[in-house]
């Protein structure tokens, strides 16, 4: 059968509008023009004068202090409710998982305001916790979503014969299910928290004074800022974010290498 | 999940979750409806009492237009997302199965950059210094003094850009499921080409494209941040307007009502695919296209 060639034609259209503004926008990080229009020479002035933007560098600790906190307790409370979703399946797991899925689809904007309102009603200061609340909010569905997967692979067999060999179900599940689960475990953690570093929506909506993050910088940046800053400071997380998924993708080949 | 199973341990691992995202999701989301039939008081907080004078402030001409423009802009960059994601969907299913993995990956790798990141790349494009903008003049397709940003179609553009991968990772997952010798068969019987495409490829698929359906319009329905970079106030969505009453104006009921209306946009086709579909389509691509592991569903 003679195959069409206009699939491919808009598949590598698709792929280079793709790539596109990435690509000139980490070349352009390295031009020494202003705008970024002509290459104007190689230059790392960019990256130099990013040193002495204090405020990037107060803005990257918060949304670091964040990230870590936000992973912690999401990934705990959504390693716990995949056991309970995995487990049971009662009515309960039913009311259960739609207030898991259902963040999962509502637009951040509206995550922000709701969270805003229930902050202003209840006197709650805005600031760093804050931020810290919503992001667990949101991270929590992800956790669940990846940890539940996992344990959909999990062979129960394995639980069955350590209550067989004596263990009561508190030693199974830590002596087996949980170190078998570690891998998934980890995937849901590090989503939650490339998740919580990237946000931004939601992060603005709730957050206050002195508690800006990275990302309510760079917008502040990119509504007021010095275009090839941005560029040198985008560069730099896209390195970050790529040797860190790379790393992630690695240890999840090994893990599946392994079985 | 132990083997026996006690109601005591169900609780114990259901109850921080469960009490959290009632307290911080549900509670939150329904406290919209509540608020917006609140007063503001003169702090920029949240009045005594009740009152429909904000509910009824919506009929302000400027909001229907506001909302038709969220509407056909989010239909608009749907169509085009989920138009331009089955020829992609379908190369990538035809590919060799040791290509397969690469080519979704590739399309998974712009979504590891930062969000406001690759809005910013495309703003710099249209700069009128910007490299788009001084091809575009040197062919001499615009004019000079023509600005490529703050207008409708730069935040099409930007979310069809931000948006297009939801798209092809749901219809990549049916399309890698499709029986080609379907293909094939119809082919033999006489039918065309385009007919075999339109009455057994697209019928084969069209689960896959319906979660591609929800999984462009419901974000592209709350989009902020994107008109409000790309887009002068030709191109306001519901999502600037509520951020104005919030930040701007301080009037938190008015931004509530505006949520409400969103709320219920967002959950109408949520709805009724609920209620036509099988559940969880949406957020299992919502996760993988998130998580970077595209291959999982190979």
């Amino acid at each position: 059968m003679k195959r069409s060639v206009l699939p491919y034609v808009i598949a590598a259209a698709v792929l280079v509008f793709l790539y596109l503004p990435i690509v000139i926008l980490v070349a352009n990080s390295f031009n020494a023009s202003r705008f970024g229009g002509s290459w104007e020479g190689f230059s790392l002035r960019w990256y130099l004068r990013l040193r002495e933007q204090r405020e990037i560098w107060y803005a990257l600790r918060n949304t670091l202090v964040v990230a870590f906190a936000a992973t912690i307790i999401s990934t705990v409370l959504g390693t716990t409710a995949a056991l309970a979703l995995h487990g049971w399946g009662t009515r309960l797991q039913r009311v259960h998982y739609a207030l898991i899925y259902t963040p999962l689809v509502v637009p951040d904007v509206l995550i922000g305001i709701s969270l805003l309102l229930l902050f202003v009603a209840l006197g709650v200061r805005l600031g760093l916790g804050t931020i810290l609340l919503a992001h667990v909010s949101f991270c929590i569905s992800y956790v669940t979503m990846v940890v539940l997967s996992r344990l959909q692979d999990f062979d129960a067999s394995l639980l069955e014969a350590a209550r067989d060999l004596g263990a009561n179900s508190w030693q199974a599940m830590r002596l087996v299910l949980l170190p078998l689960l570690m891998p998934g475990i980890a995937a849901g953690g590090l989503l939650a928290f490339t998740l919580s570093i990237d946000d931004f929506v939601i992060s603005f909506f709730v957050s206050g004074p002195g508690s800006t993050t990275l990302p309510i910088r760079i917008y502040s940046m990119i509504k007021h800022g010095s275009p090839p800053l941005i560029n040198a400071l985008s560069t730099l997380l896209i390195v970050v974010t790529f040797s860190a998924v790379w790393v992630a993708q690695m240890l999840s080949k090994e893990r599946r290498s392994e079985r | 999940m132990p083997t026996r199973r006690s109601r005591a341990g169900e609780l114990l691992l259901t109850a921080p979750s469960l009490v959290w995202l009632i307290v911080l999701f549900a509670v939150p989301t329904l406290m919209v409806f509540a608020v917006a039939l609140k007063p503001v008081d003169s702090y920029g907080g949240i009045g005594q009492g009740w009152t429909l004078q904000t509910v009824l402030n919506l009929r302000d001409p400027n909001y229907p237009a506001i909302v038709w423009r969220t509407l056909w802009m989010s239909a608009v960059a749907t169509v085009v997302c989920v138009g331009l994601s089955v020829p992609t969907a379908y190369v990538m299913a035809r590919a060799a199965p040791s290509r397969r993995q690469l080519l979704v990956l590739l399309v998974v790798v712009p979504f590891w950059t930062s969000f406001l990141v690759r809005i910013f790349a495309w703003k710099a494009l249209l700069h009128p210094e910007g490299l788009i903008k001084r091809l575009l003049v040197l062919i001499g397709l615009v004019e000079p003094s023509v600005s490529l940003l703050y207008r409708p179609e730069a935040v099409l553009m930007v979310m069809v850009y931000t948006y297009l991968p939801f798209a092809i990772l749901p219809v990549y997952a049916a399309a890698e499921r499709f029986d080609w010798c379907l293909l094939e068969a119809a082919m033999d019987l006489g039918a065309s080409r385009i007919r075999s495409f339109t009455s057994v490829f697209l019928p084969g698929i069209s689960r896959g494209l319906a979660t591609a359906v929800m999984m462009v319009f419901i974000p592209c329905l709350g989009s902020y941040v994107i008109p409000d970079v790309m887009g002068g106030t030709s191109a306001e969505m519901i999502g600037n307007k509520i951020a104005q009453r919030t930040f701007v104006d301080r009037n938190l009921p008015h931004a509530s009502a505006l949520s409400a209306l969103l709320t219920l946009a967002v959950f109408l086709p949520l709805v009724v695919r609920w209620v036509t579909l099988w559940r969880g389509g949406a957020s299992e691509t919502m996760v993988r296209a998130r998580e970077g592991a595209g291959e999982e569903m190979l």
